[in-house]
């Protein structure tokens, strides 16, 4: 079986590329790449209260999801919205272990409630007023690969809702960042809409399988692939700021790749 | 939506290890709530263990996923005739056609609280022995049962806090809807840790005693722990006990505070009820999450008044299980398949006098009745809501 989607609209923030137009130059080749360090966005679209409790991986979440949106000329609050991370808002875990392993217990509340893995798609909720169903998944490196398949199989049961996919990961402090190396923050956003009811942007179909993973000739954005899982998207990437038909092989679940072909 | 046969089921709480006894406890309405032994823990509160975690091992080449979230699991899996129907099912469509979706919160989060003790004086260093994929990463959970059941196809855990495991059912209708898996396993899985349990007390949201949900008198939760496991498939026969709905929203209002007027609950009760195309008046029972805290328990009174009256009889089973977090919807989506297949609503034990400010139609005791479909609530932090809808299908 083969799901599609239509991508009206892109968001991005990662290690040198700040949002998708100048992104999508990068991966077209028109643009250099520079590696920097990624720019942790303020999420001006909270609540006072909210944005001073939000971390990085709500931070770069919502920017790229607003982003997309904005590029699909959508209303997030119409949207359902399907989150991806393989480990959340590191920073906030390692609080809480290093207090649990302390004398004084008593980790404070928005210390609690911001280790939920669904603190993201709760904080967009509160900034977009949507109260369309959001999910959150976890898939350790196939976190990307996890998200198109529930984004495009929600487009495949209600055609009538649009879907923002929103990938994220943000690194850990030491000692985490030992046992689980994230080299930098990345989050990606696809607005994505059914076939059926669209013909705006690219169309894009999926299934799982497929022969060997596409890596990318830029040996600075082949390690962002490799060391971020939420960038196991950017062969899909690079399709779609070409513009061009063709086909891409993510990394999945070992032995389970997903193919993509954009026309 | 098409009814999806659940074809297989376990369950490991608090109640028990397996069908039997929870069955008995079912009918007996008892609870499994006791005082807080876990751990090194200095709360003065209530929890239901899972008895005998600590003596359980993972069998041989799956010891690097050890920890007492993946222990749960085990018991779980290894029990009720799981696996074996889980093999028939892998032969009749093959592995590669397999989903699993598993709802956790914490994971095996515990295997890092602890290492967090063990840290290296001179550089901080977790201990060597520590693995943080195949314990304290959310989809540790997912992996586990993927790797133990030696299914190849898609999978993922879904985290959305305490709806996690609800949210798991309507992810594997959605793939086998779409024919993209064959048959799916579906589960939720969360264990004891430091982290929940003095992360209530910083809210203070635990209770002293085992929670009295709708109790004029109810002060908090108790935390549970489960790990249960359903086999799903596309193809129902009449009679057979389905997945019949499911319904899924956001509160958009507060991360850790229901909706006052319980809004986004009525929704994804109203889409779940939509989508088994049922109206309010053909459920015969709702498990509430009815968590036993003041506010959470008068949201859902708003909600499910609002939206079944006072005819419908309602009530929570965490009296009996505590608080399963991320497991609680596949475990509350077990005691309603008991329900259905006892012809009996479950009792609450805990809850003494119900508050008479709700007004939904709370029933303290259970009873026998002719249950035929039941919607089963699961609301969780960040405003995230499911509701199921099981029933016999055709309605025999």
């Amino acid at each position: 079986m083969t799901l599609a989607a239509c991508v009206e609209g892109i968001g991005l923030v990662g290690p040198g590329l700040a949002g998708w137009p100048h992104a999508r130059g990068v991966l077209c080749g028109s643009a250099r790449y520079e590696r920097t360090r990624t720019c942790i966005p303020s999420p001006d679209a909270l609540p006072a209260v909210e944005r001073r409790r939000a971390g990085k991986a709500v931070r770069i979440s919502l920017a790229a999801g607003l982003e997309a949106a904005a590029a699909a000329g959508r209303s997030a609050r119409d949207m359902g919205a399907v989150f991806t991370s393989s480990t959340g808002d590191g920073e906030n875990v390692h609080a809480i272990c290093e207090m649990l392993a302390s004398n004084d217990r008593m980790i404070s509340p928005t210390r609690f409630h911001n280790s939920v893995h669904n603190a993201p798609s709760g904080y967009w909720s509160i900034a977009t007023g949507s109260q369309k169903s959001a999910d959150s998944l976890a898939a350790f490196d196939a976190s990307f690969g996890a998200g198109m398949m529930e984004a495009l199989s929600r487009l495949a049961a209600d055609p009538d809702e649009p879907v923002l996919l929103i990938a994220y990961d943000a690194p850990y402090p030491e000692p985490l960042n030992a046992t689980r190396p994230i080299p930098d923050a990345f989050a990606v956003a696809l607005a994505l809409s059914s076939p059926q009811r669209s013909r705006r942007g690219a169309t894009i179909t999926l299934e799982p399988g497929g022969t060997s993973i596409d890596v990318l000739d830029d040996s600075q954005l082949e390690d962002l692939r490799r060391g971020i899982p939420a960038a196991r998207s950017l062969p899909l990437l690079r399709l779609l700021a070409l513009e061009a038909a063709g086909r891409a092989t993510l990394d999945y679940l070992e032995g389970l790749p997903l193919t993509v072909r954009c026309s | 939506m098409k009814p999806v046969l659940l074809s297989a089921y376990t369950t490991t709480s608090c109640l028990g290890r397996g069908l039997a006894p929870t069955r008995a406890a079912f009918r007996a309405a008892s609870s499994g709530l006791a005082p807080c032994r876990f751990e090194t823990v200095d709360l003065n509160t209530c929890v239901g263990e899972i008895p005998g975690l600590d003596d359980v091992a993972l069998p041989p080449g799956l010891g690097r996923f050890d920890c007492r979230n993946n222990r749960a699991s085990e018991v779980g899996l290894a029990q009720d005739g799981f696996l074996e129907k889980v093999e028939e099912a892998a032969l009749r469509y093959g592995r590669h056609r397999a989903g699993v979706f598993i709802g956790t919160s914490t994971a095996g989060i515990l295997q890092t609280e602890l290492a967090y003790r063990r840290r290296d004086p001179a550089s901080g260093a977790l201990p060597p022995d520590f693995d943080y994929r195949r314990t304290h990463n959310t989809f540790s959970a997912a992996e586990y049962v993927r790797t133990r059941l030696a299914l190849t196809g898609p999978c993922a855990a879904v985290s959305t806090a305490c709806s996690s495991s609800a949210k798991a059912f309507a992810t594997a209708s959605r793939m086998l809807e779409a024919r993209l898996i064959d048959f799916a396993v579906v589960g939720g899985v969360d264990t004891l840790c430091l982290t929940t349990l003095y992360g209530f007390a910083s809210l203070q949201l635990l209770s002293a005693a085992p929670c009295r949900p709708y109790d004029v008198d109810r002060d908090g939760i108790s935390i549970g722990e489960a790990a249960v496991f359903f086999l799903l498939e596309r193809t129902t026969r009449a009679g057979s006990i389905a997945l019949l709905g499911a319904g899924e929203s956001s509160d958009a209002h507060h991360m850790s505070a229901p909706h006052p007027e319980g809004q986004g609950a009525r929704r994804a009760m109203e889409l779940a009820l939509g989508a088994a195309g049922l109206a309010p008046e053909a459920i015969d029972y709702v498990n509430l999450h009815g968590t036993g805290t003041p506010s959470n328990d008068a949201a859902e009174d708003v909600a499910v008044h609002g939206l079944f009256g006072d005819s419908v009889p309602v009530n929570s089973t965490k009296g009996m299980t505590g608080h399963a977090l991320g497991a609680a919807g596949a475990l509350e989506a077990l005691l309603s398949v008991i329900a259905l297949e006892e012809g009996r609503i479950p009792g609450s034990p805990g809850t003494r006098v119900v508050d008479p400010k709700l007004r939904a139609r709370y029933e303290m005791r259970g009873a026998v009745r002719n249950v035929q479909r039941v919607l089963s609530n699961s609301f969780g932090f960040g405003g995230s809501n499911c509701s199921l809808v099981f029933g016999r299908v055709d309605g025999q």
